[in-house]
């Protein structure tokens, strides 16, 4: 399995370049994955990565798209709950790029 | 993952075959092409043999000494268990019916990709040990040796194969291809060489109920997130049950449908359905599951996985089971649960308590596809539609293969389909029905990184998609599976954008006139209805 070393740490991930134990996630590899995504991280793109880490925590899984757009939407105002806006944020798309920043695994099945 | 080419990039086919006999053309390992090799903690949690790390792109795929016997004592054991497979061993004449009927074929033009070729990549090994031409004659009876090659030959070719028996159709001798898989993948199970995008949602499925491992507070958290938005739409409160003992009928239906977009509208659709029929139904957060990645493994998980719909059942005390819109978890159900797991002598023969229709042809199954039952309600009228809800849709049908092939559940989507949806257009003739072309990514092959083999694979359904597009105007894909809804969303997009998929219980709902509702303006994806100009701004947006 490959490592990536952050600041003297050590992290494993996994063939997709994902964070394999949740539990070690912290600011660090989370800066490390958003330049490795290239995306520069604003207070809007942390707010997402929040809400994921704190989803997560609650559910063990990440939220539905439909769950994540909705929360953002309360938390940002209406014009920022639609997918657009978070595909404006994370090109690569929501589930795949903010999750891999936020440290969750990627959802698995018919998916 | 690479970069993906351009459509004009990927729909170029070469379909000159190399210049070398089969036998002597290695398999090149195509970027791409194959899915992740499984994680050791998902074979680990499944009790799979060799359980370790390992990569398909490292020489050294970290194989036990023995693999050569093990392979070889796994194939014999099989051809005594099977009969059907010694068959398929030995009937085959290499007529060529099969070989242009793969959507791998067509789409890539290497000629391991046509099912012919693909199961004589076994055939060949098998006439070696076990036919008396092969023993002597050897390459020119058709037969070779067990290598390290060719068993990396069969992984990159039996996971190159959804199983969806389009072959299967043409084969004048009925060979099917999908049990050569099958027990090609068995056999490479045997040593720990799956794919993760099988071997993950199989554990998690072990472990918590599905193959997403949605855990129970979960599941019921994502149900009432629909059932917000199910009020928001129509008015309605909906107050479904999880887990409850004395229900009539338990409901199980793919983790995908209250997890991924679109198959979330369509789980959305059974909620308000049963509501309006007052259905004495519960959904359980064990028997969460009706897909089975197990299938795709071996034998052995596949009951595992299984089991825990009868015991659920049972625990629950139910009169019988009603399933959702899925593929191969209907050929699952219809062709091995019974003997797997049954017989489920504690349930009733399924029988609709809103039009009494007994369900004869599930009389030993004891569970029922919801077209089945839907169909059956719009026979007797028992529901109130309004179709012209889904005037803006142009709907063609996609046989999904297995729940087509696996169970000939060819009508009862095309009668609901046309009762909820005025416009209905049939792909070509060829491409439908027990003839429809496969998604691209079933049996598992829904993985990201094999993107382009997924797309390839894809090209033809997409093409006669694109064929109604362009001829019809359709705009929307209806199909009853949620790895269609999955992957041919994304195989659509590639290759005839402007098309969507939907499941056909969210066209359904979109019609069904409930008691009580409100004057609906959106369907259940937040766009106004047809005539309805403008929606509230508060509601979600969809892409």
């Amino acid at each position: 399995m490959a490592h990536v070393e952050v600041k003297g740490a050590k992290y494993e991930v996994d063939e997709d370049g994902f964070l394999v134990d949740p539990d070690e996630w912290n600011m660090d590899i989370a800066s490390y994955f958003a330049d490795v995504e290239g995306i520069a991280m604003t207070e809007a793109h942390w707010e997402v990565v929040n809400f994921l880490r704190d989803y997560f925590k609650q559910f063990n899984i990440a939220p539905m798209i439909k769950i994540l757009v909705k929360e953002i939407g309360k938390k940002m105002g209406p014009e920022k709950g639609n997918t657009k806006y978070l595909y404006q944020l994370y090109p690569g798309g929501p589930a795949k790029q903010a999750c891999k920043i936020a440290g969750l695994p990627k959802p698995t099945g018919c998916v | 993952m690479a970069k993906l080419p351009k459509p004009e990039e990927l729909g170029k086919i070469d379909y000159t075959p190399p210049s070398t006999g089969w036998m002597d053309t290695p398999v090149e390992f195509k970027p791409g092409y194959f899915c992740n090799a499984a994680k050791e903690k998902n074979l680990a949690g499944l009790h799979m043999p060799n359980a370790r790390t390992w990569s398909v792109k490292d020489e050294d795929w970290k194989l036990p000494d023995n693999w050569k016997e093990i392979i070889m004592e796994g194939l014999r054991e099989r051809l005594e268990k099977y009969r059907s497979l010694r068959i398929f061993m030995d009937i085959c004449v290499r007529c060529g019916a099969c070989a242009d009927k793969c959507h791998f074929f067509i789409g890539t033009g290497d000629p391991k990709n046509m099912p012919v070729l693909r199961a004589e990549l076994l055939r060949s090994v098998y006439r070696k040990e076990y036919t008396t031409a092969g023993k002597i004659l050897g390459k020119f009876a058709g037969a070779r040796e067990m290598t390290i090659d060719v068993l990396k030959e069969w992984w990159y070719y039996f996971f190159q194969c959804t199983e969806c028996r389009r072959c299967s159709v043409f084969c004048p001798y009925g060979i099917d291809q999908a049990e050569i898989t099958i027990v090609g993948r068995e056999l490479l199970n045997l040593l720990g060489l799956n794919i993760d995008w099988i071997m993950g949602p199989a554990n998690a499925c072990y472990h918590k109920g599905n193959h997403l491992g949605i855990e129970p507070h979960t599941f019921k958290s994502s149900i009432e997130f629909f059932l917000d938005d199910i009020k928001t739409i129509t008015g309605i409160d909906i107050e479904p049950s999880f887990n409850r003992k004395g229900a009539e009928i338990l409901f199980v239906t793919p983790s995908g449908d209250v997890f991924a977009d679109p198959g979330t509208y369509t789980a959305m659709g059974y909620l308000m359905l049963f509501h309006e029929l007052g259905l004495d139904y519960t959904w359980s957060t064990y028997a969460s599951e009706g897909g089975n990645f197990g299938f795709f493994t071996n034998n052995e998980l596949a009951k595992k996985l299984n089991a825990k719909i009868y015991a659920e059942a049972k625990r629950l005390g139910v009169k019988w089971i009603l399933g959702g819109e899925c593929g191969h978890m209907w050929r699952v159900l219809s062709q091995y649960m019974d003997t797997w797991n049954g017989p489920a002598d504690f349930l009733e023969v399924p029988k609709s308590p809103i039009t009494g229709t007994v369900f004869e042809n599930a009389r030993s199954m004891k569970m029922v596809h919801i077209t089945e039952f839907t169909a059956d309600l719009m026979k007797h009228n028992k529901l109130k539609l309004d179709p012209s809800r889904n005037d803006d849709v142009r709907l063609t049908w996609h046989d999904s293969c297995n729940t087509a092939r696996g169970m000939g559940l060819l009508e009862e989507p095309r009668y609901i389909a046309k009762q909820v949806c005025n416009n209905f257009f049939e792909m070509p003739e060829n491409t439908i029905r027990e003839k429809t072309f496969c998604c691209g990514s079933g049996s598992g092959l829904n993985a990201s990184e094999n993107m382009d083999m997924r797309l390839k694979g894809g090209l033809p359904r997409a093409n006669a998609v694109k064929y109604v597009h362009e001829k019809h105007g359709v705009n929307t894909v209806g199909n009853v599976c949620a790895i269609d809804r999955a992957t041919l969303t994304t195989a659509i997009d590639y290759w005839s954008p402007g098309v969507r998929v939907s499941g056909l219980h969210e066209l359904v709902a979109n019609a069904l006139v409930m008691k009580g509702e409100k004057t609906r303006r959106t369907n259940l994806r937040f766009e106004p209805l047809p005539g309805v100009e403008q929606v509230d701004d508060d509601q979600p947006e969809e892409e």
